[in-house]
């Protein structure tokens, strides 16, 4: 019966996800423009749930809350921090100058603006390289969640090859039949399903328990220490690393910086700033206290196990508990058709059509945009199959990974005297030393309590600067493109 | 003058990111109302932060970043220096 109802509610919202895609397709142009970016015409809603659909999904269902779970609810003003303000302002910084270039210049890749700045093929290469070794493993350990946390709600019915694979099957339909359109709309869908969801999860588990005095007096029975500010884990320079690393990384995130550029307009761009920080705080504080609440009331989470499912088995009924696991599903794969659209622009866009084939004319590159992602996601389910332990350990430093590339690009968006030789050092640099830091022994993670990857963030940051003034510019560069009238009408 | 506006501006990002984690809290287990005081702070904070957004987004929006004022945010702008004021546009990260 239960397993009816759960397999039920996630066949049901595949199917819905399929009718968004079906309806978007009859709407968009074939262009690789529209499908990348559904023609740069996004509104407040849509533009503000895709982002935090993408962005969040479903570690705030299972990550998030399994961290407060075992180490204290700090985890929400982590988040907060990072989430709500770091990168809304990054939103600003990078994201309102990324719109007004791609407006004005037509890009559609992070890759494509800095090369046609640096007028270099190669660094535009490089970015999309360094991206995708990131996004890659990403995107595996996406198919990896998904696979196991259908198995293991199924309870073995569906093995994790089949489910991982149907998965994977399913998104690459949907992705190539919806693009960017039909993955926003179904993203708005979801994020307000989340959001609804959760409320009224922590409104029903308190409800049974008898509020939250009640729950936060059984936790303070059970671990003091959690409701007391900071631990051995939360440590001040562990907090600020993480939110600032994390927020970074967020930003050059394809899936999230591609979204820069297909706002509607600027006052699309400026309603979602405003609001970005109150959706955060709505969604973290319920998602994350839960976690944290769950350790006070009587429930046994196996070990290595997600803590939400079990609360919400303990207090909920089965309809309401599976709705919310299969939400939790759904926005896996939210997250996943949109890195796999990202992915494949930046392959056909940066690496296909300046290395293979120049000529390449936009009806093509759509088609090819398709073929893109077939392969990607393919290739990566293949690669969870075999279980790699590198692409492990990529796939979960990819936050670290994308937030070296930050401050090369800012750099470069604000200071004219920065030169091609200078930022591609800087990203060699910081990419070199960040990978060192999780591969070889020698280079340590942690330098005084300050993580690896924000200390590369110095390092790209430093070559950066340092090798620009130490370079002149190449006589191709176009220096002035970021700065000259921009953001006239 | 622009560019003593966004300084201003970049100061107060700077400030909302630093008191987002109420670090004078550090160690304090006060409960009111079921919930930690340091997890009022916070939610309060972003509270204002959004408010904060808003009044960025409806007055100075543009700031660092368009070249040529446009009438919304330029009131105060006698003439400032433009490559200057691009140039630290990045500050406020």
């Amino acid at each position: 019966m239960t397993l009816a109802i759960q397999l039920g509610i996630i066949v049901g919202y595949l199917m819905l996800a399929l009718v968004v895609g079906l309806v978007a397709y009859r709407v968009s142009e074939r262009t690789a423009e529209d499908f990348y970016l559904a023609s740069r015409t996004f509104g407040t809603i849509v533009l503000l749930f895709t982002t935090f659909a993408t962005l969040l999904s479903a570690f705030t269902f299972f990550a998030g809350p399994n961290i407060a779970y075992h180490e204290g609810p700090e985890w929400v003003l982590v988040m907060g921090l990072m989430d709500g303000i770091i990168f809304a302002i990054l939103w600003y910084v990078i994201g309102y100058k990324q719109w007004l270039l791609g407006q004005r210049y037509d890009y559609v890749t992070l890759g494509e603006m800095l090369g046609d700045r640096f007028a270099s093929r190669e660094l535009r290469g490089l970015v999309a390289g360094v991206s995708l070794l990131w996004l890659f493993p990403y995107v595996m350990l996406q198919q990896v969640g998904a696979g196991t946390a259908l198995e293991a709600l199924t309870e073995g019915a569906v093995p994790y090859a089949v489910g991982a694979g149907l998965i994977t099957a399913f998104m690459i339909l949907y992705v190539v039949v919806a693009g960017m359109r039909g993955i926003a709309w179904t993203d708005t869908l979801q994020g307000a399903f989340m959001l609804v969801t959760t409320w009224v999860a922590m409104i029903w588990v308190l409800a049974v328990v008898g509020g939250p005095g009640a729950a936060t007096a059984a936790l303070e029975a059970e671990a003091a220490h959690h409701l007391a500010l900071g631990s051995d884990h939360y440590t001040v320079q562990w907090m600020l690393s993480t939110a600032i690393v994390i927020g970074f990384g967020v930003a050059m995130f394809p899936q999230v910086n591609q979204r820069f550029f297909a706002a509607g307009s600027r006052t699309v761009l400026k309603r979602s700033f405003t609001l970005w920080p109150i959706l955060c705080v709505l969604l973290f504080v319920p998602a994350f206290m839960l976690g944290a609440w769950g350790r006070g009331l009587d429930v046994t989470v196996p070990e290595g196990g997600n803590v939400l499912p079990v609360i919400l088995a303990e207090f909920t009924p089965v309809w309401f508990a599976a709705l919310v696991i299969a939400g939790a599903m759904a926005a896996m794969m939210s997250s996943s058709d949109s890195m796999l659209l990202s992915g494949s622009s930046y392959f056909t866009r940066d690496l296909y059509r300046p290395f293979v084939d120049r000529t390449l004319t936009d009806r093509r590159e759509d088609l090819l945009a398709r073929v893109g992602v077939v392969i990607f996601a393919t290739a990566a389910f293949g690669a969870s199959l075999l279980n790699p332990a590198t692409l492990f350990e990529l796939g979960d430093a990819a936050f670290s990974g994308f937030a070296q590339l930050a401050l090369p690009v800012l750099v470069a968006l604000y200071w004219r005297k920065t030169t091609r030789a200078g930022i591609t050092a800087g990203i060699l640099a910081s990419q070199l030393f960040y990978l060192a830091s999780l591969f070889v022994p020698a280079v340590p993670g942690s330098y005084a309590g300050w993580t690896a990857g924000l200390v590369g963030m110095g390092i790209g940051l430093v070559v950066t600067v340092g090798a620009s003034l130490l370079t002149s510019p190449a006589a191709e560069e176009r220096r002035s493109i970021y700065f000259d009238e921009l953001g006239a009408d | 003058m622009r560019r003593r506006e966004l300084a201003g501006w970049a100061a107060v990002g700077i400030v909302l990111c630093t008191f987002a984690i109420p670090w004078f809290l550090w160690g304090d287990g006060t409960v009111i109302a079921g919930i930690p005081l340091w997890l009022w702070w916070h939610i309060g904070w972003m509270g204002l932060a959004s408010v904060v957004f808003w009044l960025f987004a409806s007055r100075a929006w543009g700031i660092g970043i368009e070249t040529e004022p446009r009438s919304a945010s330029s009131r105060d702008d006698r003439g400032g220096d433009r490559s200057a004021t691009t140039a630290a546009g990045g500050d406020e990260a």
